[in-house]
């Protein structure tokens, strides 16, 4: 149950999944105040990124996310990592700002081997990302 | 990384503590993206507004600029969230205010140059072929990868900062060969009358090919297009597919051919997009159960060129009663629309012009639509129907003239 990712950043850290088949911006998507994805019609909407590991297979626009990423972590709603399948630069330099763990490019697809809720490691150094345990 | 002797300088803070953190950050960014080195740049462009920096952004910018940082290149503000002389009409805080007040004098602190608008490179400055600069917003990088033959990737305002401080930046993405060749092929079959067409076909090439790295080549077309409506394309593209480059066949610098665009590759697919797929675009959008009372001219600001033709469409009619009409343009653009009568048309309408903001970064504007019961926004702009939905906006796409009709009539058709 492990993931290879290409490109990574940060520190290892563990936390709940959320997987989207939908891209992510935090500009268009996500309710900067309460760290809510709140865009009418997105697939996460409703869901809460706090603390969360987000598994997102696209980056969307946005030359806000540097400051963004910032921006929620300092209101400590940031999610412990961004996992995408392809990303921007944007999103890396506003994670690397922000201090975020963020990877790029998978193998497996993630929906083949984790679901929503379950309990994940990702590990930059090794560029891995394993399974813990499964959501209750 | 390989890192120049004056680069090793910098990293050991013989030129400082500000430059060495921007260098250090920028090496992080470099090595995640495999750069292998730094390449000069001439210009930068950066986003830096209360609304997206937030307090803690606003408390890192004044830190940093108390260890005496300085811009090593000239360096331009994109849009900002905050307009002076309409925020109490706007509702918008005073608090913020005072911050956005606070956040410009830091910036000026530091020799950026607060421009304040997201069309530098209609009004500004206009790199030449092969040129490095560090810019963001999107739509005016993949204006300067494509329109100009420049080279930056988007640099989000923490990365073009630091490039600005250090006057470079890693060389990776749209700054190599490689990812600037064109990735697929689009025959562009479609009349294109109106700048929301452009937008629209934005939108259908993007949306399905979302990757910084896909550089669609457009060819075929019966005219040639011009910048208001290269920059419509480009914002819808950078906005609907993330995208940072595109081509279009004997109009942008490096498509002379449609094998020289591609780089003498083949294609990974071929599209073509006719008037029909444009009406289907624009059929997609409903009102909903709500009504028609906002439109909004703006994301990118308005050109000279669009204020005169808002200028005549709205020539002797007025915003119907109960309605909003914004246009956002920068104080350049504004001025000169004040000394040619279109400003005056304009707000003899009855429409809002807003300077040096973007409607969708507008600070309070979730609050703003509450206020006002908006929960439609109709626009002639792709880009803004598409960013502005964690506002909770429903968003409506309409040609110019369509809006403009709307605007006056509340009428959707």
């Amino acid at each position: 149950m492990r993931i290879a990712v290409e490109r990574a950043y940060g520190a290892a850290v563990e936390g709940e999944a959320v997987v989207s088949e939908e891209g992510f911006s935090p500009r268009y998507d996500l309710d900067r105040w309460t760290g809510t994805i709140t865009k009418p019609g997105h697939q996460l909407e409703g869901t809460s990124l706090k603390d969360k590991i987000c598994f997102f297979p696209t980056a969307k626009g946005g030359i806000a996310a540097g400051w963004a990423f910032y921006d929620i972590k300092w209101k400590k709603i940031a999610p412990k990592a961004f996992v995408f399948g392809v990303t921007n630069p944007v999103m890396v330099q506003g994670a690397i700002f922000a201090g975020i763990t963020i990877t790029e490019g998978w193998t497996p697809h993630p929906r083949e081997v984790l679901a929503t809720g379950d309990w994940v490691r990702v590990d930059p150094l090794r560029r891995t990302i394993e399974v813990l345990r499964r959501a209750a | 990384m390989e890192l120049s002797g004056e680069e090793r300088a910098i990293l050991a803070g013989e030129r400082g503590e500000a430059p060495r953190r921007a260098l250090e950050y920028q090496v992080k960014v470099g090595e995640f993206w495999g750069a292998k080195r730094f390449v000069p740049i001439t210009n930068a462009h950066m986003m830096g507004d209360i609304e997206v920096m937030g307090d803690g952004g606003l408390q890192w910018l004044k830190d940093y600029a108390a260890l005496g940082a300085r811009c090593a290149v000239g360096t331009t503000t994109n849009a900002r969230c905050i307009d002076f002389a309409h925020c109490e009409r706007l509702g918008q805080d005073a608090l913020e205010v005072a911050k956005e007040r606070e956040l410009i004098a830091c910036l000026r602190g530091m020799d950026v140059v607060t421009t304040d608008t997201c069309i530098n490179y209609q009004t500004v400055y206009q790199p030449h072929l092969g040129e490095h600069v560090a810019w963001g917003d999107t739509g005016t990088v993949i204006y300067a990868n494509s329109v100009f033959g420049a080279r930056s990737n988007f640099e989000s305002g923490p990365a073009a900062l630091s490039a600005a401080i250090t006057g470079r930046t890693p060389e990776y993405g749209f700054h190599l060969d490689e990812h600037r060749r064109g990735s697929f092929t689009v025959e562009l079959r479609a009349r294109m009358d109106d700048l929301a067409d452009w937008g629209a076909l934005g939108k259908l090439v993007g949306e399905p090919h979302q990757s910084y790295y896909a550089v669609p080549v457009f060819h075929g077309f019966h005219r040639t297009p011009m910048a208001d409506e290269l920059k419509h394309l480009g914002a819808a593209l950078a906005s609907y597919g993330s995208m940072g480059m595109f081509h279009f066949v004997g109009e942008t610098p490096e498509a002379p051919t449609l094998e020289a665009a591609l780089g003498n590759r083949a294609p990974a697919e071929r599209l073509g997009v006719g008037d029909a797929d444009l009406d289907r675009v624009y059929a997609g959008y409903g009102l909903g159960d709500g009504d028609a009372r906002l439109v909004v001219f703006s994301g990118p600001q308005q050109s000279l060129l669009e204020m005169k033709q808002l200028a005549d469409l709205f020539a002797g009619r007025k915003v119907q009663p109960g309605a909003t009409c914004i246009v956002t343009t920068n104080n350049a653009v504004l001025a000169q629309a004040r000394a040619l009568g279109y400003a005056g048309t304009l707000e003899g309408a009855g429409v809002t012009i807003l300077e040096g903001v973007c409607f969708y970064i507008l600070q309070n504007l979730s609050p703003m639509r509450v206020a006002n019961r908006w929960t439609n926004m109709v626009s002639n702009s792709a880009k803004i129907v598409n960013i502005i939905g964690a506002h909770r906006f429903n968003t409506i796409l309409r040609r110019t003239r369509d809006c403009v009709e709307i605007a006056c009539t509340g009428i959707l058709k």
